[in-house]
């Protein structure tokens, strides 16, 4: 679906005078391939180059060296622009500054009419779109009306009304509480799992990565990690390395480790941990995080 | 602070009026505000309320919403009245000390009264009917001849709907910064002028600075959504004329003709 090679970008230092006064390598040598239909998780502190990744995804920044292809489109290549932007949408971070239109159902509306849907068919298209994000029975409202979840899932529906085969979430929660950010990450989870459409969460919250396929770990513009959410939290120490936290149960379970206790290395939920502790109690068994959680249940059955 | 606004002052309900097309509201208006002026006698003035009165009753609009609208005016429409009645030369009908009204004035400032309101009541019937997105959208199809000439109507309509979308944004965000500058010590209270002026530096810097940033982001993702100005657009509501829509013209036209007659006759 998306494929990366070599990919450098320099963003152009201008001094007071608008002249170029030296570059700054945002991403310096990135390789990566996404098959079509995962679930991927880009992790990174500020100024990683993860955003700066995101947007070329989308054809909205270009390489400087490097080709990004999106569904084997070149998007160096002008005339891919809109074909483009078009199979590959883009969630920003900021909900407010992405919604054009003053009611919800004309901003989901507001894609397809650019690329010239007719206008029976962005009907349906804003309808199953909406439907799919759980907003139909707020279509009629205005944007200003909505909490921060709701806005962000507004925008992800007028990314599904272009019926695209990818969508970039570049830091979506990152200006949402808890509850929206919930609302958002499992609407991007049930549009991979139900419509098969590949994601790609740009986060810095780890719990929302713990559910993906893969996840890609940035650091000053490289791919400092990759893998499985179990391999990638199962390194505790590197992700400090790297100005990054593991989901706190992750990091309770390490911690939890260091003092002794025999439990695995990969815990991702409390579920997990709570069964990795029992099961440790029980049978002294130190197996995955799955298998101990199955004893436990057999375990709880016998009782 | 800035919750209660809401922009423009449409009213939600289904009426024949809220149904049809804006911009036979749009060109309705705009007739009604010329006849006022073509009218000017008390019959064209009669005429002009009835058909007013006519277009409040289709509207659906409760009356007190209607005259809402007025109180903005109340003040203006009291120093016109005032002026015409004492000012106007003629013959003296009433006086006391400097003060004196003339038959003249004292038409004078009726007609200027009435004109006044109907000019305020008739264009807020068309606000309250239409949504601003209606109204963009009328006006940029009613401009659309011009784009022979190189107007940007397409852009132009597009500026103006995203500028009604953000005020209320910036509302807000302008609150929370004189809450922020409060808080450090501003003091947007003063009375003497000057102060005041340049407590709002601290105010503004910040809000042209963040506004900035937000068209920044919102172009981005408008270019991320495929947006590349009118050309190959379609519309998701696209304003298509109905029987009713005729009907309206001809009848804005009817009453168009009656106040002309009017102005003749009487």
């Amino acid at each position: 679906m998306i494929k990366i090679q070599k990919l450098i970008h320099d963003y152009i230092k201008r001094d007071d005078e608008g002249n170029a006064a030296g570059t700054q390598r945002a991403i310096d040598g990135v390789d990566l391939d996404v098959k079509a239909g995962q679930f991927i998780a880009v992790l990174g502190h500020n100024g990683s180059g993860k955003s700066t990744l995101a947007k070329h995804l989308n054809a909205l920044l270009f390489p400087t060296e490097g080709t990004v292809w999106v569904d084997g489109l070149d998007t160096k290549d002008e005339k891919n622009l809109w074909e483009i932007r078009r199979e590959a949408g883009m969630v920003f971070q900021n909900p407010d500054n992405q919604i054009i239109a003053q009611v919800v159902e004309e901003d989901v509306g507001f894609g397809p009419e650019n690329i010239g849907v007719p206008t029976e068919e962005i009907w349906q298209r804003v309808e199953y779109s909406l439907k799919t994000v759980g907003m139909w029975e707020h279509r009629k409202k205005s944007p200003n009306r909505l909490s921060g979840g709701q806005k962000q899932r507004v925008s992800i529906a007028g990314v599904i009304a272009m019926e695209p085969k990818c969508i970039i979430l570049d830091e979506p929660t990152a200006m949402l509480d808890p509850n929206g950010r919930r609302e958002v990450i499992s609407a991007a989870m049930k549009l991979n799992r139900t419509k098969g459409i590949t994601v790609i969460l740009i986060t810095h919250y780890m719990e929302e990565a713990i559910n993906a396929d893969r996840i890609i770990v940035m650091d000053r513009g490289k791919v400092a990690m990759q893998g499985t959410p179990r391999e990638i939290f199962s390194q505790v120490e590197r992700m400090k390395e790297l100005q990054l936290d593991v989901p706190q149960v992750t990091l309770l379970a390490h911690e939890l480790r260091g003092m002794g206790l025999k439990i695995p290395d990969s815990i991702l939920t409390k579920e997990e941990l709570a069964a990795a502790l029992m099961g440790g109690q029980t049978s002294q068994n130190s197996g995955l995080g799955g298998d101990c959680a199955k004893k436990e249940a057999a375990h709880g059955d016998q009782n | 602070m800035f919750d209660t606004i809401t922009l423009g002052q449409y009213y939600q309900t289904d009426s024949l009026l809220h149904r049809l097309d804006p911009r036979v509201k749009l060109v309705g208006t705009f007739v009604y505000l010329i006849s006022l002026f073509v009218v000017d006698s008390f019959v064209g003035y009669i005429a002009a309320a009835l058909f007013l009165a006519a277009m409040i009753m289709l509207s659906n609009v409760p009356f007190r919403y209607i005259v809402r609208g007025m109180k903005t005016i109340v003040f203006l429409l009291l120093i016109t009245v005032v002026f015409n009645l004492f000012l106007t030369p003629g013959e003296v009908i009433w006086h006391a000390g400097i003060f004196k009204i003339t038959r003249e004035g004292l038409t004078f400032a009726i007609k200027m009264a009435v004109r006044l309101s109907l000019l305020i009541l008739g264009s807020s019937i068309m606000t309250l009917t239409t949504t601003p997105t209606q109204l963009t959208d009328a006006l940029e199809s009613l401009l659309r001849p011009l784009k022979k000439i190189h107007v940007p109507v397409h852009e132009i309509a597009m500026m103006m709907s995203i500028a009604l979308r953000f005020i209320p944004i910036l509302m807000e965000e302008t609150d929370k910064i004189m809450k922020a500058q409060i808080a450090r010590g501003a003091d947007f209270e003063s009375k003497n002028i000057v102060k005041k002026i340049k407590s709002m530096v601290p105010l503004l810097v910040p809000l042209f600075i963040s506004a900035f940033r937000r068209a920044n982001d919102l172009a981005m993702a408008m270019e991320a959504r495929c947006y590349r100005g009118g050309e190959g657009r379609t519309k998701m509501k696209p304003l298509v004329y109905h029987g009713r829509d005729r009907v309206a013209y001809m009848v804005l036209l009817a009453f168009f003709a009656i106040c002309i007659l009017t102005r003749i006759f009487f």
